[in-house]
């Protein structure tokens, strides 16, 4: 395996890069089990560590995207909303304190980076975040493809929501329609003119999250939010990581009228690309309907739904019912390319 | 929620769960087992496959795709010659699909990596744009079935500039189903026939074979309904030992089919004997172009040095691969002992994980297993 090289598909958010991490990464992290923390091994999130009876939970992620400021969003928005929620999915939607680390190319025009910054502190505001620590680097022109920010964050929750909680009998629950940022990143991307009515959902879920936990009274037992790989990743990683079937009625999946249509034109699947501002929630179903209200009545929720459920059968995989028919839904290996240029 | 799916009139769940039971009924009605029906075109495998239909398809009733891939039943040899053209230093615009299909030894791919040059292009339009934006010899390796060719056909009518020329792969599917329906291995009952397909020929061009070999031929679109529908009409035909053509898709398919779009295909092509990948001799199953048009006939304009695009080794694999007996409707994808395991789109064995209308390629991708009616 010496002239294996790395790939896009290693890091588009499917079982590639599942396969890389465990490969190179979690091997050999042996202090796992150690107090009883949730480290790289469980491919969470983030990370959750013991301290006396309540957890810390710490994440970063590095974010780069291509345009750097997209219809609904910029990288700066990105940047702050992807680590918030990614604290928010391991069940501690209170934001102690973010760090941010930016790699920046020669040339990069100045007053981008301030409206990038600016974009950083609006969204700060949003989610009640600041940003304590930080660090700039400048490379050479060609050397990175004009800005990488990098995000980590540090919260304190009571309850950690692992993603690998459900049981069979368990609800799903989508806060709101799919596909929404990664139909509208590929229609900037491409120049197709689709793009007016395509808009990214990149936003701060923890206020979202808040919400719901508060409703449910720990009966929301795994979350996690459909980002690289969408909905189909997403759900793929809950169902092999509790070991349960997963049902998606495809016809309950909110969709907009324009991400279905480009859809539908571009041959894309919205399961299959990426959401930077919904969460999957697996709620015990005697209390499904009080978590669903709850999450219909923030702003950010209105469109929540229920899309499917745990099963006993089939662990680790999804079946999709059509509506017409079943089959199973097949998780995206690589980034799902438009059928037309 | 779902709003914008209730607004389709073609994708309503109510109306698919009635057409399954009134499949489930006819099929009870026949009364043997297995029934099996056959399509040939990859868009209706797509629709089965995405829509889980065969989930919902009685357990009598098979629905087998036949020959429906232009790039898969494209012979090794025509591949040979387009891989030929490109290593001898003509540049060579195609479909994406089949860029990557192995001839004797090697792919377009393949040629590509030893400096042929190589065009990917979606319509023979692009070619002719890339042809004009160039003083090189541009050849338009054209595959795929009357659809596309009436697109060829309309391409070389419109005067294009003179470095282009055509390497023709297309393939004319109303004589493959002559030679499916006389495989003793397929026990074809009856055909579901292509809707695009048919707004060019007309549906009265499958009386003939409904009158010779006593299989009913329905025409269906690509609703999940459509096909539902489609296939119950079929059912009812085989049911009342009717041998007919009945036309499901009116909104877009004519008796006389697009006569002006017919003119012009037989004015460009006629159709010679050919062999087909996996399937066999096909009497009048490939379009080649007629003499009138030699000037612009790729085979005829250049001599094509077959040497070093045979010179090599097939896939290791190759011989295991079962494409053959899938393209001729005898074995279903999972039957195969390399489907989704050492042949998956990132690394394909036979031509028909290559291609987007490939059998294998569109069962892996919408999850391989066409029978969930089980799982709870």
């Amino acid at each position: 395996m010496t002239k294996a090289r790395i790939e896009l598909r290693h890091g588009a958010g499917g079982g590639a890069m599942r396969a890389l991490i465990e490969r190179v990464f979690v091997d050999g992290a042996a202090d796992e089990a150690r107090d009883g923390r949730l480290g790289l091994a469980a491919m969470d999130d983030g990370a959750a560590i013991p301290l006396g009876d309540r957890w810390l939970v710490l994440t970063t992620d590095s974010h780069v995207v291509q345009p750097v400021v997209f219809p609904g969003g910029d990288i700066g928005r990105l940047a702050i909303a992807g680590t918030v929620n990614d604290l928010a999915m391991m069940g501690a939607p209170d934001v102690l304190a973010l760090t941010c680390a930016v790699v920046v190319e020669e040339g990069f025009p100045l007053a981008d980076l301030e409206r990038i910054q600016a974009s950083m502190r609006a969204t700060c505001i949003e989610a009640g975040a600041t940003v304590v620590a930080g660090d700039t680097k400048v490379m050479g022109r060609g050397e990175l493809d004009g800005i990488v920010l990098n995000t980590s964050g540090v919260a304190i929750t009571d309850r950690v929501i692992p993603d690998s909680g459900l049981h069979a009998g368990d609800v799903l629950i989508v806060t709101g329609t799919v596909g929404d940022h990664g139909l509208a990143i590929m229609a900037a991307r491409h120049g197709l003119a689709l793009e007016g009515a395509l808009r990214s959902d990149v936003a701060p879920l923890n206020d979202l999250v808040r919400h719901a936990l508060a409703a449910a009274d720990g009966t929301v037992v795994a979350m996690k939010d459909p980002t690289r790989g969408g909905l189909a990743s997403a759900l793929h990683e809950m169902a092999a990581k509790s070991a349960v079937g997963i049902v998606l009625d495809e016809t309950e999946v909110p969709l907009t009228a324009e991400v279905r249509a480009a859809g539908e034109l571009l041959g894309i699947d919205p399961l299959h690309v990426a959401n930077e501002g919904k969460a999957v929630l697996g709620v015990r179903r005697e209390a499904a309907a009080d978590v669903l209200a709850a999450l219909r009545a923030h702003p950010l929720g209105r469109r929540a739904a229920i899309i499917g459920r745990a099963v006993a059968e089939r662990r680790g995989s999804v079946v999709v019912d059509t509506g017409f028919g079943r089959r199973l839904l097949v998780e995206p290996d690589g980034e799902p390319m438009p059928r037309i240029c | 929620m779902g709003s914008a799916v209730r607004a389709l009139e073609f994708r309503d769940p109510a109306r698919g769960r009635a057409l399954a039971r009134t499949l489930a009924r006819l099929t009870q009605e026949i009364g043997r087992n297995p029934v099996s029906v056959m399509h040939v075109c990859g868009s209706h495998e797509q629709a089965i496959a995405r829509f889980g239909l065969r989930a919902s398809f009685p357990h009598a009733l098979e629905v087998i795709m036949g020959p429906g891939c232009p790039v898969c039943v494209t012979d090794l040899p025509e591949v040979d010659e387009a891989v030929a053209l490109a290593l001898q230093g003509v540049r060579v615009a195609t479909y994406g699909d089949i860029v990557r299909v192995r001839g004797t030894a090697r792919s377009l791919a393949d040629a590509q990596a030893e400096g042929g040059r190589i065009d990917v292009v979606y319509s023979v339009t692009q070619a002719i744009e890339l042809a004009r934006r160039s003083d090189e010899e541009v050849v338009f390796f054209a595959t795929g079935f009357e659809t596309t060719a009436v697109a060829t056909a309309a391409a070389l009518l419109d005067d294009p500039p003179p470095n282009l020329s055509i390497l023709s792969a297309h393939k004319f599917i109303p004589p493959v189903m002559e030679i499916v329906a006389e495989m003793p291995a397929t026990r074809v009952e009856g055909f579901l026939a292509a809707g695009h397909a048919a707004t060019i020929t007309g549906s009265a061009i499958f009386e003939a074979f409904v009158a010779q070999h006593g299989i009913p031929v329905v025409i269906a679109g690509f609703e999940p309904l459509d096909i539902l529908a489609g296939l119950a009409r079929l059912l009812e035909l085989i049911r009342d030992g009717m041998p007919r053509v009945a036309n499901m898709y009116p909104r877009c398919v004519t008796d006389a089919g697009n006569r002006v779009a017919q003119e012009r295909l037989w004015r460009v092509f006629r159709a010679v004997g050919g062999c087909w990948r996996g399937i066999a001799h096909v009497p009048n199953g490939n379009l080649r172009l007629r003499d009138e048009w030699a000037a612009r006939d790729a085979r005829r304009r250049f001599r094509i040095d077959l040497g070093r695009a045979v010179d090599g080794t097939p896939h290791t694999l190759a011989p295991q691969c079962i494409c053959g007996d899938i393209m001729a409707g005898i074995a279903s994808p999972d039957r195969c002992p390399l489907f989704g395991t050492r042949c998956t789109p990132q690394s394909p064995v036979g031509a028909c994980m290559v291609s987007s209308e490939g059998t294998c390629r569109i069962w892996h991708e919408y999850g391989g297993h066409p029978d969930l009616g089980a799982t709870a």
